[in-house]
């Protein structure tokens, strides 16, 4: 390296210490410190005492993991397909030159910036069980069969529906990522798919799909990472970590978070947050080796 | 800011990679001088010490706490408090305790003066109570002995109250009369308290759906651990082993609880409780005058009139179930609680301030005379955990029913949680049992022994823990003599 060199690679590296302390200092510390937490005894108050596998071998017997392990697959496995498909759906009507396209994408947009908690309260009122909009729409439905429509947040059987309909209100960020790939397909395609005389559906499936496949990936992996993470709503609407009726919303970070904070088992909660993020990767390494054959990138 | 447009300046009068060093050099000194400034506790002016005191309350509560402050601070020129209203106090002051800088004083919840002690984390008081020249004994034999029992662990004292709280049957004069009871006669055994349920519940003619009714045990349902002690059973036995399975009266309490669920049916109930809002709204089933009866605390009052105001109710001891004892009716206690977590930088000013918040003076006849317990309690109209009240305090009293409160702490019946380090676990576990329970999910059988093993688990779990940690800690003094245990290091490890 030459002299100028060197001094360049100083300059470039002093101007960017302050991230590289952040990054350090916010992030690669606290990672590796989980790490070693996740094989120790460790209330946060006091010192850690290792413990080798035992946070580990606990986890397999508690029950209460388990359960909020099957609750927060069962979230996930509804929320992300049906995100995908709603916020594609969207999409797809919102290319459309129609008039006021614009008003129509921000109104959909608006819910992914409101602030959760706000939007969590106003669900709260939405699955009122009495008096919630919802249930005044669905009733007569139900009524029809003379039954009576779901007390959702009250009911074990239809809280989890209920946090994963709410879970479609947010899809606004997807779509507008799903309207750029869109943006991105050559008009041409569909000419001559329009001459050979494709239909509607045709060209959905051979053209737009495939063209817009890295953006499904995307929005796909970027669901699975946030659906097994979800914690803001379900903390507001069941007031606490202890989901509420009867655990049905006891969903993994409620659990992560009531072991570190409350139980104040920082060790186990540690050895959960390494196992969640060792799900998540392999569910991603599964969804990248599943859709290897399926993704045309052009270009 | 000289520093740093001097340093500017210099780029254009020399040498290129000089003045660019002399700027990074500048603007590192800017940011560590920030960072310093921001760490530092800003003294005030007139040289008192400065202590923090982190609290729960905000609104009309915390202005109360703040004017109780503004007394202490007025009182004296040496220390100077403030008041930081912070949410959810508890664990901010555990992390900023395991940080190392915690607040001089912190309001936290009885419920886990267990967890901060088992984790060492608080300032043992009794040096400072016998530094004043009292023994301990006679310093806690002011307060109601339930009070003063929240306030130890393992024989030593490591908080105080700053508001105490009991919890009592509130009920609805009005929706007693229309349904032809005495307005003044609340239910006395819980076999009454089942007959004025069934008489205050109303349905629709036309749906039969509930439209009012008259008590439902999870209605809020805050305390079902209390169920237990209420019936006459218990949580942990007398060799400090986990009961709740194996006691008897659980099982009667758990079947009462389920009885609710049966007599009403599991579909109505859920169809007309959903319909109620949180408890800090009008649409509380108390507020909204469709729950005739609840167990609620002290601060109760203070809801009412803001979210139901004119509501004509009363409140009343615990009808008889098989708890209390021969001398007392059954009830429970809770406290707010004040602590001094260990590592902060001023604890003699912390134990000034906490010793000012449980001054009394049982001889006061005006505001101005009143120890601050009582100028807080009075406030915040709350009971005062003290045996002795004051003639002003008993006088000015805003709650109608503070005498029912007194009564109930007093009473040698009177329970609290249990002080154990698991607590928050039980709880938690409890809860979620009686809610199955409630909801037919399970039997009273199975959900009891289900939540014995694994609250036994838990237990053993603890002790393991807390064996290993202080093995930990032994040998760690072995090691390095002469360090300080009480601050815990995250890099030293066992």
């Amino acid at each position: 390296m030459t002299r100028g060199e060197w001094r360049n690679l100083r300059i470039g590296l002093g101007f960017s210490s302050l991230w590289i302390v952040g990054l350090g200092v916010f992030t690669l510390y606290p990672v590796a410190a989980s790490l070693f937490y996740s094989f120790c005894d460790y209330s946060i108050l006091q010192r850690p005492v290792w413990a080798g596998m035992e946070n580990f071998s606990t986890m397999l017997g508690d029950d209460v993991f388990w359960i909020s392990l099957k609750n927060t697959l069962i979230f996930a496995g509804f929320s992300v397909p049906m995100g995908l498909a709603v916020s594609l759906s969207l999409a797809l009507l919102l290319n459309h030159e129609v008039r006021g396209r614009a008003v129509y994408r921000t109104i959909f947009y608006l819910p992914s910036i409101v602030p959760i908690v706000a939007s969590s309260m106003l669900w709260m009122w939405i699955f009122n069980g009495q008096y919630g909009v919802l249930n005044w729409v669905i009733g007569p439905l139900f009524r029809l069969w003379g039954d009576s429509p779901p007390a959702w947040l009250g009911d074990p059987a239809w809280s989890k529906p209920a946090l994963i309909l709410m879970s479609l209100w947010g899809v606004g960020n997807s779509t507008i990522i799903y309207l750029a790939g869109l943006q991105d397909v050559p008009k041409e395609y569909y000419e001559s798919a329009s001459i050979d005389g494709a239909s509607s559906w045709q060209r959905l499936r051979y053209i737009t799909i495939p063209m817009i496949s890295p953006v499904i990936y995307f929005n796909l992996i970027m669901g699975i990472i946030g659906s097994l993470q979800v914690f803001t709503q379900v903390f507001v609407m069941t007031g606490g970590t202890d989901g509420a009726p009867a655990r049905s919303t006891l969903f993994y970070a409620l659990y992560l978070f009531s072991t570190a904070f409350y139980d104040l088992r920082m060790g186990y909660a540690s050895a959960m947050a390494w196992v969640l993020f060792l799900l998540i990767a392999g569910l991603t390494w599964i969804a990248t080796r599943a859709a290897r054959r399926r993704i045309h990138y052009s270009g | 800011m000289r520093a740093l447009a001097s340093t500017l300046l210099l780029q254009t009068t020399r040498d290129r990679s000089t003045s660019g060093r002399r700027l990074i050099i500048g603007l590192f000194i800017l940011l560590a001088g920030l960072f310093v400034s921001a760490c530092r506790p800003d003294q005030p002016a007139d040289g008192r010490v400065r202590i923090v005191y982190w609290e729960k309350w905000t609104g009309t509560e915390g202005a109360a706490v703040q004017e109780v402050v503004d007394r202490f601070n007025s009182l004296q020129d040496r220390i100077y408090v403030e008041y930081l209203a912070v949410s959810q106090v508890d664990r901010k002051t555990i992390v900023a305790t395991a940080g190392g800088d915690p607040p001089d004083v912190a309001g936290i919840w009885a419920a886990q003066v267990a967890t901060f002690a088992d984790n060492n984390a608080l300032t043992p008081l009794e040096d400072f109570i016998e530094a004043d020249g009292t023994s301990v004994d006679e310093f806690l034999s002011r307060y109601m002995p339930v009070y003063a029992d929240m306030c130890l662990f393992d024989g030593r004292v490591f908080a105080l109250p700053s508001t105490p709280a009991t919890i009592a049957l509130h009920w609805n004069k009005t929706l007693f009369r229309e349904a032809g009871l005495d307005p003044e006669r609340p239910p006395r055994t819980l076999a009454e308290l089942d007959e004025y349920a069934r008489r205050l519940t109303k349905r629709d003619p036309d749906t039969g759906e509930i439209t009012q009714i008259g008590f439902l045990p999870q209605e809020p349902g805050w305390w079902p651990w209390a169920f237990f002690g209420w019936f006459g059973g218990s949580l942990f036995d007398e060799e400090g082993e986990v009961s709740i399975g194996s006691d008897p009266h659980n099982l009667t309490a758990m079947e009462w609880v389920r009885s609710y669920t049966e007599e009403y049916g599991l579909d109505d109930i859920t169809r007309f409780t959903s319909g109620f809002g949180g408890f800090a709204s009008p649409q509380f089933g108390f507020f909204s005058r469709r729950v005739a009866m609840v167990f609620q605390g002290v601060w109760f009052d203070n809801y009412m009139s803001q979210f139901s105001p004119g509501l004509d109710y009363g409140a009343a001891p615990w009808p008889e179930a098989g708890g209390g004892t021969t001398e007392g009716p059954f009830a429970i206690a809770d406290a707010d609680i004040l602590i001094i977590p260990r590592g902060t930088s001023h604890p003699k000013e912390a134990w000034e301030f906490v010793k000012y918040l449980n001054s009394v003076n049982p001889k006061a006849e005006t505001k101005a005379e009143l120890g601050g317990m009582e100028l807080l309690c009075l406030l915040q109209a709350k009971n005062s955990p003290m045996h002795d009240w004051s003639p002003y305090f008993l006088r000015a009293h805003p709650h109608p029913y503070i005498g029912v409160f007194r009564e109930l702490a007093s009473s040698p019946g009177v329970v609290h949680l249990p002080m154990v380090g698991i607590w928050q676990e039980y709880d938690r576990e409890i809860t979620t049992m009686f809610d199955r329970i409630r909801l037919l999910d399970t039997t009273p059988n199975a959900g009891l022994a289900y939540t014995h093993t694994r609250i036994t688990g838990t237990w053993n779990r603890h002790r393991k823990s807390m064996q290993r940690q202080r093995s930990a800690a032994a040998k760690a003094a072995r090691k390095l003599p002469g360090t300080d245990r009480s601050k815990p290091n995250p890099s030293q490890i066992e």
